[in-house]
């Protein structure tokens, strides 16, 4: 699987992935249909059959504009899932220009009828690709991480990321390998408690306030170098995750690349939900990586006025003006305050 | 507790706000005794900053007096008379330990956004925007200072507020301003502004050796202050074409270093050019204004240095990359990395090589706050620099 964020690396060659072509065909079908309709609306009119009059031209150009608006968009973008959707909507509006104009002022009504036939299976095609990029989108999330690793994922959601920590990888990976001490720099996780050798509960706040639970056992343990974990069976939200520690170079410490993989809850829908109020996963594991960093450099969840719980994904949709709370302050959860 | 907040755009005012606590363990809280209305405040009052929120209280330049820190703060104790620097810094990180301390990697909690703009994100810095941590600033009566083990410096001789308030920013920032023009025995300077950190970089350059210093502004009465205060010889722009004038007192060589100390509010004396930029930073076409930068790089002696020390916030059009690119000149900016500057400008001010106090024109009480941004944004009353006594 290609890392988006590689394949962006040349943005105005094409998209690197099979099946883009469809898009392709898509904006460029609507350059094809959008020139014509701008520059001889009195044309293209007459050959759908519709009554080649002032209204009509109005409307046809603006379909016009449309389609290329659209053709830009779909063509020009490297992510052009938002403008093929628009694509659906824009039929869904030919349809009913249709549909008017062979109730007032078809002239040659079979005409419009195959038109407006031509318009549904292209309204199909439309849906059918608009619906494959979102499911793919939902799928890759894209990450600022450095290289692209196909592990044992434990779910179709995956996110990376990666930080420089000034401090010795063995005190690094020796932190992180207390999974108890993950609710300090972990938003989303309340409390992790150690149950066996190589066994862990996990309790986590999921969007709409829900709250989640699961064992992991740890599948993979190198001193200094990496951990490994994954839920088990029954776990409400599948899920695993792979810590590398690596030397930075010269005395700057460690530098950590963290990837997780999960099932959202709710599938996509739910990923595209918890992406509007700003909890896109890979956002959240490069919080979650920068909340570490607090941690092991300063010794605690570094808070302003504005983000009083400290980074978090949410706070930096909806931030709280910079003056003190009234209220006690929130703190870190579990951390030396 | 009285705070000055931002209330939109040429809008603040004094609120009852909440009295600030301890959040974290390296605080501490601060009584402030003064407090000092920053030429960067008026960019924020301006309304071109992006990521203010109505209610943030203002002011990133202020000293006052310990009373409370936090159980991690073993160099601080209640009752110590402290000036605050304005970037908060974590001291641990790999920046900081470069002395890169406004480009700290730990103290933005809001990182996030910082990193949407610029790539990276850089210290917060008190009162100055959500983008830069949302923390709260300090003209007020009262502030929570993070990281009180590493940013605040002790005064301990008996000088007054007045003479080690600027130590928070506009004299280290000046004195960083110079600094980073490397400045070689029979330089010239020419630092574009004549406000109250081009004063402190004026006089830095001759602090740090330079021949000759030349300011560049239109207000004649800050140009006196250059004059008499800092011994420069100005220019102004208003009057005179600045290029020309640059080449005939340099020889036809033109400055050896430039310095910014304007940023992205910068004037035009043609009103048509002027209003080229103005209007596409209206409009939000760019968000800087760049006339100064942009005389900057043509007058710099070739292989020269252009030192920029005025506030950016974002984008600039038409900037002169082919000149900067053939003349070979050497770009050096950066907020103030101010922890580094304390102690030496310090001890500077204590054996009298310079009296920073020099700059102040108004001395305001913290509720006459709004009197004051407006007195020094419209330059009434020959107005350098407001202090607001809380």
């Amino acid at each position: 699987m290609a890392d988006p964020v590689q394949a962006s690396s040349s943005p105005s060659g094409p998209p690197g992935r099979p099946g883009d072509n469809v898009s392709r065909a898509l904006g460029l079908f609507s350059a094809a249909l959008g020139v014509p309709q701008v520059v001889a609306p009195g044309r293209v009119a007459r050959l759908i059959g519709l009554k080649d009059d002032g209204r009509t031209r109005f409307w046809m150009r603006a379909v016009g504009v449309r389609e290329l608006a659209a053709a830009t968009g779909i063509l020009t973008r490297r992510r052009p899932t938002g403008w093929v959707w628009s694509r659906v909507a824009g039929d869904t509006m030919d349809l009913a220009l249709l549909r008017a104009g062979l109730g007032r002022k078809a002239v040659r009504p079979t005409r419009t009828v195959i038109a407006t036939g031509a318009v549904l299976g292209v309204t199909a095609a439309d849906a059918a690709e608009s619906v494959r990029l979102t499911r793919r989108e939902a799928v890759q999330t894209p990450s600022a991480s450095t290289a692209s690793q196909d592990g044992k994922a434990a779910g179709p959601m995956h996110a990376r990321a990666a930080i420089t920590v000034r401090r010795p990888r063995k005190e690094v990976y020796a932190f992180w390998h207390d999974f108890e001490n993950m609710p300090q720099f972990m938003a989303h996780v309340e409390s992790v408690q150690i149950t066996g050798i190589r066994r862990s509960h996990w309790v986590a706040t999921a969007p709409a306030g829900r709250r989640v639970e699961w064992d992991a056992e740890m599948t993979a343990d190198e001193e200094a170098k990496l951990i490994a974990w994954r839920s088990l069976e029954g776990a409400d939200v599948e899920n695993s995750g792979t810590v590398r520690f690596l030397k930075a170079p010269g005395d700057q410490g460690t530098e950590i690349q963290l990837e997780l993989h999960y099932a959202m809850p709710g599938g996509a829908l739910g990923a595209a939900v918890a992406k509007l109020f700003g909890e896109e996963p890979s956002q959240q594991v490069r919080d979650d990586l920068r909340r570490f960093k607090q941690v092991m450099e300063t010794g605690e969840v570094v808070l302003s006025d504005g983000s009083p719980e400290g980074t978090l994904a949410i706070r930096l949709a909806r931030q709280r003006p910079a003056h003190p709370l009234e209220s006690e302050p929130i703190g870190t959860k579990g951390g030396p305050s | 507790m009285r705070a000055n907040v931002w209330s939109g755009r040429n809008t603040v005012q004094v609120e009852n706000v909440p009295d600030p606590k301890i959040m974290n363990s390296r605080d501490a809280i601060v009584r402030i005794t003064s407090t000092a209305i920053c030429g960067s405040d008026l960019h924020l009052y301006d309304g071109y900053i992006p990521t203010m929120k109505r209610g943030d209280i203002l002011g990133h330049e202020f000293m006052g007096e310990v009373v409370e820190v936090g159980k991690g703060v073993g160099s601080l104790t209640v009752g110590d008379r402290v000036v605050v620097p304005f970037p908060i810094a974590c001291g641990s990180c790999n920046q900081c330990r470069r002395g890169l301390f406004s480009v700290c990697e730990n103290s933005n909690p809001n990182a996030r956004i910082a990193e949407k703009l610029m790539g990276h994100s850089t210290a917060g810095i008190f009162g100055y925007s959500h983008m830069l941590g949302g923390y709260a600033g300090g003209q007020a009566e009262y502030a929570r200072v993070p990281f009180a083990d590493v940013g605040p410096i002790k005064i301990e001789s008996g000088l007054a507020d007045e003479q080690v308030l600027f130590l928070s920013d506009i004299f280290p920032t000046g004195y960083m301003g110079a600094e980073m023009c490397d400045i070689k025995p029979g330089d010239v300077v020419a630092v574009w502004g004549a406000g109250p950190v081009a004063q402190f970089a004026i006089a830095s350059a001759y602090l740090l050796g330079a021949e000759r210093v030349i300011a560049i502004d239109r207000f004649e009465y800050r140009l006196q202050m250059a004059r008499e205060k800092g011994g420069a010889e100005t220019i102004n722009y208003a009057e005179t074409n600045v290029l020309e004038a640059l080449r005939e007192m340099t020889g036809g060589r033109g400055p050896d270093a430039c310095i910014d100390a304007v940023g992205m509010e910068a004037h035009h004396h043609n009103p048509g050019l002027h209003a080229y930029d103005r209007v596409k930073q209206a409009t939000r076409l760019e968000t800087d204004r760049g006339h100064a930068l942009r005389q900057a790089v043509i007058a710099c002696r070739p292989g020269g240095t252009l030192s920029i020390i005025g506030v950016y916030g974002g984008l600039m059009d038409k900037f002169p990359i082919g000149a900067l690119m053939n003349k070979g000149l050497t770009v050096r900016t950066g907020q103030c990395h101010v922890h580094r500057y304390l102690r030496p400008l310090l001890q500077r001010i204590e054996q009298g090589e310079i009296d920073p106090s020099f700059v102040v024109t108004h001395r305001l009480s913290l509720d006459d706050a709004p009197t004051g941004y407006e007195t020094f944004k419209h330059k009434r009353d020959d107005c350098v620099k407001v202090v607001l006594k809380p």
